[in-house]
C-alpha cells in the first residue's frame, strides 16, 4: 500500500520541532508499524539524511520502550496493542498517518519521537517495592495468597511503564501507572506493611514530577496496551486518603498515628 | 592465558558451602570505600546491584536503556526452574542439577551447575517476598508447569510474562536502593571500554547516548551483566538493542571468550514472513505442554490443516521421542523441525514451518483453560500473523534465541581479567552446549542475588587495590581510543546502511553456522564474513554526529563488533570437531541423526584469547572434569 506520513521531527529538547512529510510507496500489510518506519529510515540513510529516531527494543509488546501518538491515539488505532505489535493490515492504501511523540510536561522530548520518561523511575524509587533484604526471605509456600488476589495483583503488575496513559490524559496524569503498582503490591499480603506509606510517597512524587491529577476521563484505560483498568485508581485514591489521615506525614520514621 | 577454574575442593554437594565458609569478608567501613561498577541491569545486573548496595558497597549501575526496567530479561515468557519439589513428584537439587547438566550435553562445569540447582530454591523465596505474582493454585499455594528436558513439574511462572515479573521484582529492589542512595543509577549510558590498570579491571568508559559524551568511571571491580550475542544473526528473538559490544570490548582487554559457537536455536518461534522482518517472536516452550507438534506425512501436502485427517499427520516428536514427546529439549526439537522441512513436509509460505496444534487440548480442557494458561501468547500470535490459534494450528519454526557461550569465568564468576566479573547470559558457565527452558532466569538471578555478593568480597579483601582515579593515563587512553573508533565509523561516509550490512552478516551466519554446520560451510562463512567486514569499513553510511543522540552510530559500533565476533564464532565451530547440544556438526552424528559427542578430544571449554588487531585469536582450553556424573549419550527416546 501507499502511505503519506507526517512525522514529528525535533533535533533536541532545546530545538523547535515540526511535522515533516514523507511518502512510502510499497508497504506490506504484514509489516509491523515499526518495520514500516524501518523501511522509511533505510531510504533516508541511503540518501544521507538522518533517520527518524524512535525508541524500541523487544518489539514484542513487553519492554515498554516504544510508543508514539498515531493519528491522535497513543500506540495507534488497535486497542490493547503496543506500537510494535500494531501491524499495517489495520491501515489502508493511500492512508495519511500523523505520528508524534508522547507529549506531557513530565516527559520532555529528547529527539524526534523519543521522550524522557525518567519520572516514572523516580516514582518507583520512593516506594514502588516491597523492602526485603536478599537472602532473608521465608519459604515461598509459607505465604499463601488466594488465587483471586494473586490474579488481580498480576492484572495490575502487567503494566509495562510505556507512558501511553500519560500521553492520552488531558491532565497529563500518571494515575494509571502509579495505581497499577500500588494495586499490584497492595493486593498481596507481602505488600501490607508498607501499603499506606507507599501510596502517600508515590502519589506525592508524581505530583512533584509535574503529572496532573485524575479527573476520571478514562482515556488512559482506553489506550493502555495491557488493558489496565481505572478501578486501580480508585483503590489507590482510597489508600492515599486513608494514609493522609492516618500516618506518615513526616519523614524519617517519625510517624504520627492519628 | 591462565584458566584456573578455582573449583572448591570436597564433595560436589559441599563445594558451595565450603566456598561460602572460606571467603574473606570485607568490613562495613571498607565496603563503603569500594566502588563496584555494574554494567547492565537485567535480571543479573539489577539483582547484583541491589544486593551489593544493600551490603554497603558503593555501587554504580549502568544501562543503555532509559530505565532499568527495559532490559531484555523482561521478554522471557515461560518460567523459572527451582528444585522445590512442591509437587512431590520426585524432584530434588540433584535432579535439577543432573537434568541441567545433561540438557547441556555435558559441556558445562559440574560444580557451577550444582550450585545453580542449590540456590534455585532461594530465588523463588526471594521473588515471592518481593511480591512477584507467580501463578497459584486455588488453595493459595504456588503452581508449577512442565518444561522441555524435564520429567518433573518444577517451573514457576507468572502467566506468559515470567521474565517481566521477575525483572520488575529485581528492578524494584534496585529502585529501592537508588532511592536510599546506596546505588547510583546511570540511564542511557552504554559501556564502550573496560579500563585495565596493573592487570586489573579498574573502570569503564561509557558513551552518554543523549549527548554523545564519553565519560569514565573508576572502581574496585567491574561486573558485566550484559546478556548474550544472538543478534549477531540479525534475526533472533532478542530485543533489537541486545549486543555483544560490552563483552567484546572486555575480550579485547584480556577477558577470554568461551564457546562462542554454542548458540541456542529455539524450536517454537513465529516463522519469518518477509525480508523487511526486523526480529523474530518466540512462542513460549510452555505451549508444548498442551500443544502437539506435527507435519503432514506426505511431502508437498498443501491442504489446510483441518483437511488433513489424523491418520495422515506425523506427530514426529511423539513418534521419535516417546518418553519426552512434545517436551523434548530445544536443540533436539529444533533439528527435528528442520529435518521435516528439509524432507519437504514443512507448512506455510516457503515450507519453513511446522504446526503447533492446541486443538486436542482445547477439546479436552476447554477453550477457557487454554486461554487462562496462554492467552497473552495466543493474542500475540494473532496480532502478528492475523490467524486465530483457537481454530487454526499455529505455525512455528526454530529461531536463534540464546547464547550459551560467553566470557569465561571461574567458580567465583571472575573472568580471566582480574577484577572483571561476568554474570547471567553474558558468561559461559552453566548451560554447556544447550540450555534447558526456564533456566536462564534461574541463572541470572542466582548469579546476581546469591553468588556475586559472596564471591566479590573475597576478591576485594584479598587483592591489593590502590585507589585509582579517572585522571590515570589508562583512562585517558581508553577514552581516546573510544572516540577514535566513533570517528572512524562516521568518517567512512559510504553508500550502504548499517542495517543492510547487519542483515547480510546474519544471513551468512544463519546459513553456514546455524542449525547444521559443516567444515565446508564454516570455512565459507569465515571467508564471506571477512569480505563483508572489509566492505563494511569501506562503504557503510553512518548519518548524524558523534555529539548527539544518534541511533545509527549506536548500531554501527555494535555491528562492527559482530563482524569480529562472528568470525571467532565460526572458527570455534570449525575447530570443535564433534556435535554437542546446539552445536551440530553434520559430519558428527549418530545413525539416527542425533548429536555425537567426542568426549575424548572435546570434553573442554574452548576459550578464545585476543591476540591484537588483525591477528587470529588464540584458542585455549579448560578441561571439564566430571567427578560425580557419568558422561552418557543423551537420550530422550
Amino acid at each position: 500500500m501507499k502511505l503519506t506520513l507526517h512525522i514529528w521531527r525535533q533535533k533536541a529538547r532545546s530545538n523547535k520541532g515540526g511535522f515533516q512529510l514523507y511518502t512510502l510507496a510499497d508497504v506490506s500489510e504484514h509489516m509491523s508499524f515499526l518495520e514500516m518506519l524501518d523501511v522509511l529510515n533505510e531510504e533516508l540513510v541511503v540518501k544521507g539524511e538522518e533517520p527518524v529516531h524512535f525508541e524500541h527494543d523487544c518489539r514484542e509488546g513487553i519492554c515498554g520502550c516504544c510508543g508514539a501518538v498515531v493519528n491522535g491515539e497513543p500506540h495507534g488505532p488497535k486497542s490493547g496493542t503496543t506500537l510494535c505489535q500494531l501491524h499495517m493490515r489495520h491501515f489502508h492504501d493511500n492512508d495519511e498517518i500523523w505520528i508524534e511523540p508522547f507529549r506531557s510536561k513530565a516527559f520532555p522530548i529528547l529527539k524526534d519521537l523519543i521522550v524522557d520518561r525518567g519520572a516514572f523511575d523516580r516514582i518507583i524509587q520512593v516506594g514502588g517495592f516491597i523492602a526485603v533484604r536478599t537472602g532473608s526471605a521465608p519459604d515461598a509456600n509459607g505465604i499463601t495468597v488466594s488465587k483471586e488476589s494473586s490474579d488481580l495483583a498480576m492484572d495490575a503488575a502487567e503494566c509495562i511503564g510505556c507512558g501511553a496513559c500519560v500521553a492520552s490524559c488531558p491532565n497529563g496524569s500518571a494515575s494509571l501507572f502509579v495505581s497499577a503498582k500500588l494495586s499490584h503490591l497492595g493486593l498481596l499480603p507481602q505488600g501490607q506493611p508498607e501499603r499506606l506509606k507507599r501510596a502517600l510517597a508515590m502519589i506525592r512524587t508524581a505530583e512533584a514530577e509535574g503529572f496532573g491529577y485524575c479527573s476520571n476521563y478514562g482515556e488512559c484505560e482506553a489506550v493502555c496496551p495491557k488493558r489496565i483498568g481505572i478501578h486501580h485508581i480508585a483503590r489507590a485514591n482510597c489508600d492515599f486518603h486513608k494514609a493522609s489521615f492516618m500516618v506518615y506525614q513526616g519523614t524519617g520514621g517519625k510517624a504520627a498515628v492519628g | 592465558m591462565k584458566l584456573d577454574s578455582r573449583i572448591p575442593s570436597g564433595p560436589l554437594e559441599e563445594k558451595w558451602t565450603r566456598r561460602k565458609n572460606g571467603v574473606s569478608l570485607v568490613s562495613p567501613a571498607n565496603k563503603k570505600k569500594s566502588t563496584i561498577i555494574v554494567v547492565g541491569t537485567g535480571l543479573a545486573g539489577a539483582s547484583a546491584a541491589a544486593s551489593l548496595g544493600e551490603l554497603g558497597y558503593t555501587v554504580k549501575a549502568f544501562t543503555y536503556h532509559d530505565s532499568a526496567r527495559r532490559a531484555h530479561s523482561i521478554a522471557a515468557q515461560g518460567g523459572i526452574n527451582a528444585a522445590k519439589n512442591y509437587q512431590n513428584d520426585g524432584d530434588s537439587v540433584y535432579r535439577l542439577f543432573y537434568e541441567t547438566l545433561k540438557g547441556g550435553d555435558f559441556r558445562a562445569r559440574e560444580s557451577n551447575v550444582y550450585r545453580l540447582a542449590e540456590v534455585s530454591n532461594n530465588i523463588i523465596d526471594q521473588c515471592v517476598a518481593q511480591g512477584v505474582p507467580f501463578a497459584r493454585d486455588y488453595d493459595g499455594h504456588l503452581a508449577n508447569r512442565s518444561f522441555g528436558g524435564a520429567q518433573v513439574s518444577r517451573t514457576f511462572y507468572a502467566r506468559g510474562q515470567t521474565g517481566q515479573q521477575l525483572l520488575l521484582g529485581a528492578y524494584s529492589a534496585l529502585a529501592k536502593n537508588v532511592g536510599a542512595g546506596t546505588v547510583q543509577m546511570f540511564n542511557r549510558k552504554e559501556m564502550v571500554d573496560v579500563v585495565v590498570i596493573d592487570g586489573r579491571a579498574r573502570g569503564i568508559v561509557v558513551r552518554d547516548l543523549v549527548t554523545g559524551e564519553l565519560e569514565t568511571h573508576a572502581g574496585e571491580a567491574v561486573l558485566l551483566c550484559t546478556g548474550g550475542y544472538s543478534n549477531v544473526f540479525y534475526l533472533s528473538t532478542n530485543a533489537k538493542n541486545c549486543n555483544v559490544s560490552a563483552n567484546w570490548r572486555a575480550y579485547k582487554r584480556g577477558a577470554g571468550f568461551a564457546n562462542p559457537c554454542y548458540t541456542q536455536i529455539h524450536p517454537t518461534c513465529i516463522p519469518v514472513a518477509g525480508d523487511y522482518q526486523s526480529k523474530l517472536t518466540l512462542m513460549s516452550e510452555s505451549l508444548r505442554n498442551d500443544g502437539r507438534v506435527w507435519v503432514p506425512i506426505r511431502a508437498g501436502d498443501n491442504r489446510s490443516p483441518d483437511q488433513i485427517p489424523v491418520a495422515e499427520r506425523d506427530y514426529y516428536l511423539e513418534r521419535i521421542y516417546p518418553s519426552y514427546g512434545n517436551l523434548a529439549p530445544r536443540d533436539i526439537s529444533s533439528r527435528a523441525a528442520k529435518r521435516m522441512c528439509d524432507e519437504g513436509r514443512g507448512v506455510g509460505p516457503g515450507g519453513r514451518g511446522v504446526f503447533l496444534d492446541l486443538g486436542d487440548s482445547i477439546k479436552r480442557l476447554g477453550k477457557n483453560v487454554i486461554e487462562e494458561r496462554y492467552g497473552n501468547l495466543i493474542e500475540m500470535y494473532e496480532r502478528i500473523t492475523g490467524e486465530d490459534p483457537y481454530s487454526v494450528p499455529m505455525r512455528i519454526y526454530p529461531a536463534v534465541h540464546y547464547t550459551m557461550g560467553g566470557l569465561w569465568v571461574d567458580y567465583d564468576l571472575m573472568s580471566s581479567l582480574p577484577g572483571l566479573f561476568v554474570l547471567g547470559e553474558a558468561n559461559f558457565s552453566d548451560h554447556g552446549a544447550n540450555r534447558l527452558g526456564a533456566s536462564a532466569l534461574m541463572q541470572g538471578l542466582a548469579d546476581g542475588y546469591f553468588v556475586i555478593p559472596t564471591t566479590i568480597g573475597d576478591y576485594i579483601a584479598n587483592s591489593k587495590l590502590p585507589k585509582v582515579t579517572v585522571d590515570r593515563p589508562e583512562f585517558t587512553e581508553a577514552r581516546q581510543s573510544s572516540a577514535a573508533f566513533v570517528q572512524k565509523l562516521l568518517a567512512v561516509k559510504g553508500h550502504r546502511s548499517v542495517d543492510s550490512f547487519h542483515k547480510a552478516l546474519g544471513l551468512i551466519l544463519w546459513e553456514h553456522c546455524g542449525m547444521g554446520r559443516t567444515k565446508e560451510s564454516l570455512t565459507t562463512a569465515i571467508q564471506k564474513v571477512r569480505a563483508l567486514r572489509d566492505e563494511f569499513w569501506a562503504d557503510v553510511r553512518v548519518t548524524g554526529d558523534a555529539a548527539d543522540l544518534n541511533q545509527e552510530l549506536e548500531k554501527a559500533a555494535r555491528v562492527a563488533d559482530y563482524f569480529e565476533m562472528g568470525e571467532v564464532m565460526c572458527r570455534d565451530a570449525l575447530l570443535r570437531e564433534e556435535s554437542c547440544g546446539g552445536h551440530f556438526r553434520e559430519e558428527h552424528q549418530t545413525e539416527d541423526g542425533e548429536a555425537k559427542r567426542d568426549d575424548e578430544n572435546f570434553c573442554h571449554a574452548a576459550v578464545w584469547e585476543y591476540a591484537g588487531p588483525g591477528k587470529e585469536a588464540i584458542r585455549n582450553v579448560e578441561p571439564l572434569a566430571f567427578e560425580v556424573v557419568h558422561l552418557a549419550q543423551r537420550s530422550y527416546k
